[in-house]
Formats: structure tokens, sequence, C-alpha cells
């Protein structure tokens, strides 16, 4: 048996303890578009307090998997529970931050109304927007670095910029798990430096980030955990463990050159 | 004349027909721009549409019952039942099949527009059927308008913006960002739903006035109007409710002023007028600003360039680049540089090697985003850092020629 799977399966015995108090425990989840499955039977379970990737190829139902996990697409079969509750009785639990080109950036709208849309849970349909709402989108584009934006028309934001309105939104929803949408694709390296920073500090006050990120050279450097997938799970756990050599070319296949993957100095196993 | 249909003293029929299209405008522009920003502006033709069978329908029901085929209600009730069928077919064709929306909506709106047409022929043939005067709800009949169907038109045009009000958050999320807003726990479907039913609500009290063939416009064109003048969405729902307002009222009192001038089609005019208006005029997003904008842009870029090409003593090709810089006494017409040229060029010089420097160095890295190759770097920095760009630089470089 290889290690990936002799791993699957010691995660397999731990599944259900874990589950109870995991942020984000996912199980059994199948999605699929038509009859081709996005992702097939997952199994998950983000560790509380971790800065989790998802990695795997284009296609890999990276992206699904979040959106499933959300009940954005529809689950053929299989659920998710946040910190032990079913979805729906947390939702004031996940902040979600979509990929940024899922929206079209020509909406009218400003910068700070989109922040304020993150408290739409809190402000229900009637309860008018107070200054202390604004102090507090105010607050949550300061810690992104866009505070100087707030009354800018989305449309004018560049795509660093945009992804940090994104993260505010996040943040203004006080939320203790954070699942992001590739967050760092095709951004500029300040916006890249600034939302790492963000979500390391997020984490610093205990709370739990999962991110599906594609950039393979940055996991060790900026997540604790990695989760594997391509349609399957292929591994997941602390980045030291998952994310091996053996694993990588089991999730990414002929894609991934053996001198691409000697560039990300692994462990050899 | 129309400044006595704009002023209520046409008579009883004319104002009251003024009044409920000013009420149908304001509620169909309000309604409208959620269908616009969420991309559905079309569905609202496919609901219009479909409303005419459930007409056809309520009449013969009416009239197999003894009652009268006219009563407005009934009618309007059928209508609404044949709409959310309509609605109802056009959502389950583009979410269950492979066909897209706008082949759910040209199937939907023919084969219920045809349905329709076929029941009013029918009509035509039956005893009670002759005067009915069903044809009225296709292009809207204003002149036999009662204080009831006045009435049904404030009232449904209230209940429209008070839900409006209500639902304006998860509407607007649900049109900016779909995901998010379920991830945030709301119903999507339900939301939409809210939406749809808003349009259909509208489509219904405006069939008496603009008729089912034309609701569509002002649904639509009040919410692309206000777009033109606004980046923001709350205030674009009042703009397109003014200019949907407007153009009812202003359209029905043109109607009223001369004899048979039909109302709908007018009301939809003014609309297009005011549409046109919005499309050239507007600041920002209008047509001739935009014109405005490229032409000065354009400008700008080739007397920078002209100044360059001067400063490094070369010969200006392009002919416009010339003429504007003779224009502006920096050059004289066979390319030779001026007193002031040449001083004008040396600045411009200075300061592209200033943003070069400025570029490479680290501490300035979110100036430097703003570089475009026009905005002069006293705008972006301090004089200080200015300065300590200038020391790094050295001595002005003399201009020659």
């Amino acid at each position: 048996m290889s290690d990936a799977l002799t791993l699957a399966a010691r995660d397999g015995r731990h599944v259900t303890d874990e589950a109870a108090s995991s942020p984000l425990a996912i199980r059994g989840l199948t999605v699929s578009y038509g009859q081709k499955p996005a992702i097939f039977s997952v199994d998950m379970t983000v560790e509380d307090g971790s800065m989790t990737a998802i990695i795997g190829p284009n296609g890999a139902g990276k992206s699904t998997l979040l959106k499933a996990a959300l009940g954005i697409v529809p689950a053929v079969s299989g659920s998710a529970t946040i910190y032990g509750t079913p979805l729906s009785k947390a939702r004031d639990k996940i902040a979600y931050v979509p990929q940024r080109a899922s929206v079209d950036w020509d909406f009218p709208t400003r910068v700070i109304d989109v922040v304020l849309m993150g408290m739409s849970r809190e402000l229900g349909l009637l309860r008018p927007v107070r200054t202390r709402h604004r102090v507090r989108a105010i607050e949550c584009l300061t810690r992104v670095g866009m505070q100087d934006f707030a009354t800018r028309q989305i449309g004018q934001l560049s795509g660093g910029q945009q992804q940090r309105v994104f993260l505010a939104r996040a943040l203004a929803q006080g939320a203790s798990l954070y699942l992001l949408d590739e967050p760092f694709a095709g951004v500029d390296a300040a916006t890249e430096k600034a939302v790492i920073a963000v979500l390391k500090s997020l984490r610093d006050e205990g709370k739990t980030v999962v991110c599906v990120h594609h950039d393979l050279s940055t996991i060790g450097e900026y997540f604790t955990h990695a989760v594997l997938l391509n349609i399957r799970k292929v591994a997941e756990g602390p980045v030291a463990e998952a994310f091996t050599a053996e694993t990588l070319q089991a999730t990414y296949g002929g894609r991934l050159g053996l001198a691409q993957i000697e560039q990300l100095n692994l462990r050899a196993i | 004349m129309l400044f006595e249909a704009l002023t209520f003293q046409l008579g009883y029929n004319a104002t009251l027909v003024a009044l409920g299209a000013a009420l149908l405008g304001i509620s169909a522009g309000a309604t409208g721009t959620f269908l616009f920003l969420r991309k559905r502006a079309l569905v609202s033709d496919a609901i219009s549409h479909a409303t005419l069978p459930g007409i056809g329908l309520a009449f013969i029901v009416m009239v197999a019952f003894g009652g009268d085929g006219r009563n407005l209600a009934g009618l309007l009730l059928g209508s609404a039942l044949s709409a959310g069928l309509g609605l109802l077919a056009v959502q389950w064709i583009s979410a269950r099949t492979r066909l897209g929306e706008d082949a759910a909506i040209g199937a939907v709106l023919s084969v219920f527009f045809g349905a329709g047409i076929v029941l009013l022929t029918v009509i035509q043939t039956m005893d009670s059927g002759r005067q009915a005067g069903l044809e009225g709800f296709l292009l809207g009949a204003t002149a036999g308008m009662l204080l009831s169907d006045a009435l049904v038109i404030a009232i449904g045009g209230a209940a429209a913006l008070a839900l409006v009000v209500l639902f304006r958050r998860p509407m607007t999320l649900a049109a900016f960002d779909p995901g998010y807003a379920v991830a945030q726990g709301m119903n999507l479907q339900r939301i939409d739903l809210a939406t749809m039913g808003l349009a259909l609500g509208v489509t219904i009290i405006g069939l008496k006035v603009v008729g089912l063939i034309l609701i569509v416009a002002l649904l639509i064109i009040p919410a692309v109007s206000a777009r033109f003048w606004t980046d923001r969405s709350d205030r674009m729902v009042v703009l397109a409710g003014v200019f949907g307002g407007l153009s009812g009222y202003v359209g029905a009192a043109i109607s009223a002023s001369a004899p048979a001038l039909p109302t709908g089609p007018l009301i939809v005019l003014v609309a297009a007028a005011l549409f046109g208006a919005s499309l050239l005029i507007a600041p920002g997003r209008g047509v001739l600003a935009a014109l405005i904008r490229h032409v000065g842009y354009r400008r700008q870029v080739h007397l920078r360039q002209g100044l360059l090409t001067l400063a490094q003593g070369l010969p200006i090709y392009e002919n416009y680049t010339l003429r504007l810089l003779t224009r502006a006494g920096l050059a004289r017409p066979d390319g030779v540089a001026t007193e002031a040229g040449r001083a004008e060029a040396a600045k411009a010089l200075r300061d592209e090697a200033r943003w070069a420097m400025a570029r490479q160095l680290q501490a300035h890295e979110a100036a430097s985003a703003l570089y475009d190759g026009l905005r002069p770097i006293a705008t972006v920095l301090t004089a200080d850092e200015i300065a300590e760009i200038d020391a790094r630089l050295g001595p002005p470089k003399q201009v020659t020629a």
C-alpha cells in the first residue's frame, strides 16, 4: 500500500471523532455536472486553527469542493458539517471569498457597499446601515490596505484590489472559518503579501483558513495543512506529511514533471 | 393642449390615465432595475406575452358562468396565472434542459402569445365576445379607464414598491454575487422568484395602460437609462423610478393632448427619449463624455510625445502632433522648438527621468502604479521625495535643438 493510501486510511479511522470539533468536516461528498463527477466521494477534515491549502490540477474539483461544502452547487451525495453542526445552522461562522472572476465588476456599487454586504445577515432586510457598521467596514478595508478606496466604484479597481475588497467583505462577517477560492490567482505581489498577512493574522486569532491554491511553490511557506485533490482526495494532513513528491505525482500524474517536483525541495520519502 | 394635459386640466379620464401611468412607471422602473442587474431583463418579455392566454381563458370562463366577461379583476387574475405558468416554464426549461434562458424565453413567449391570439380569435366568434375589446390588452387601452382601474394600478404599484424596499438587499446581493448570497444562507431561488414575481405584478397592472407587448420597455428602459447617471445600485433604483414615472406621466399627457394618439406607445417613446438623452449627455458613462475624454486624452498623449521628441532633437512626423505644438506656441510649423517649447520639453524630459527613477525605487512602489506616461510626478510625490530623486539623477540635461 502506498503511503498516500496509508495516510488516507489512517485519517479514515479518525473521521468520526474528529468531525465533531472540526471547523469543516466533509463526508462522502460527490458532485457532478451531468453524469461526470467533478468530485467523487471526498472526505476531509479541516483541523481547527489550521491554514489549509486545497491543491490539485485544473479541473480537479477544488472550487467545486468549496462550493458544494457551502451549498452553492448541489451535491449528489455526502454532507459537510461546520464545527459539528449542519451548514444551515452555521452560516454565521463561515466567511466565503469567491473567485474574483465570478462576478461582474461593472456592477453599480462602491467598495464600501461591497464590504457592507458582508454584514447582510446582521443587517437583515430592513435594519438601517449605521455609522458603527460603516466604521467596521472601513476597519476591514484598512486591514487589507484599501481604506482610501472606500467610495470608489468597484469597476475602477485593479485585480489585486478587487481581491482585497472581497477579503475585506469576508472579514466584515466576523466569522471563524474562512473559505477562499484562489485568493492569489492573478494578483500583484503587493496584494499577495497583504492577503497572506491578513490570513496569518486570522490564524493568530485562532480562526481557521482554507484556501483553494494553485501555486505549489508557496505551500510550505503559507500553509500548515494541505489537501491534495484530483476528483478524489489523494492526501490530506500537515504539509510535511501530505505534500510529498509521491502524493504530488499521484495528484498531478504526468502534468507535473519530475524536475518541477524536485524544485519544490520536498522531504524525500 | 400639452400644458393643460400636464396640469390635469383635460378632464377626468385624462387625469386618471396620467396618474395611473405615472404610478405604473415608477413601480416598473424600480422593479426593472433588479431584473436588469440580475441580467434577466428579457424574462419579463416572456412573462408579459404569457399573460394573453390567461386573459382569453378568464373571459371564456367568466362568460360560461354567466358573468360579465370584461370584469377587470377576473381578467387580471387569469393573466397572472398564465404569466406565472410561463415564468415557471422558462425557469424549468433553462434549469432542467441544456437550453439556455434565451431559447427558453423565445419558445415560451411565442407559444403563449400564439395560444392567446387563437383564444382571442375564438372569442371574436362568440356572441358576447364581439364587443369584449380584449385586443386592448395588447397595446393598452386607456380611453375607457375607470377609477377602479386606476386604483388597481395605484395599489398594485404601491405594493410593488414596498416589496422592492423590503427585498432590496437580497435582490442586490443575488444580482452582484449569487454564490456569496447562497453562502450567506440566502435562498437564491426564492430571491429570484421574488424579483420575477415583482416583474409579473407590474406587468399585470400595466396591461390596461401600456399593454402586454410594450410593458417590457417600461421595465427595462428606465433602468438602463438610470445606469448612465449613477454607479450606485440604490440610486439607480430611485432614478429608474423617476424616469419611469416621468415617462408614464408625460407620455399619457401627450396622448391626451390630441385625439387618436395611443397612450402606451407614447409612454414608451418618452422613455426612449429619456434613454437617448441619458446615453448622449450623461457625465461619466455617456457617449459624449466618453468622446470628450478620448479626444482630450489623445491630445495629451500627442503633446507629451511631441515634447519628448523635441527634447531629444528629433523630427516630428505626425501632423496632428505638430499642429498641437504650433497652436500651443511650442514649436514652429517647420518642427523647430520655440523658446517656450524648449522649456516645456526640458520639463517633460525631467519628469520622465524622475518617473524612471521612481519606478526603480522600492519605496515608491505604490506611486509607480499610477504611472501612465502623462501624469506629472509632482501630483504623486511630495517635493521632498522629488528632491531626493533629483539628487540621485544629478543635474538636468541641456535640451538642444
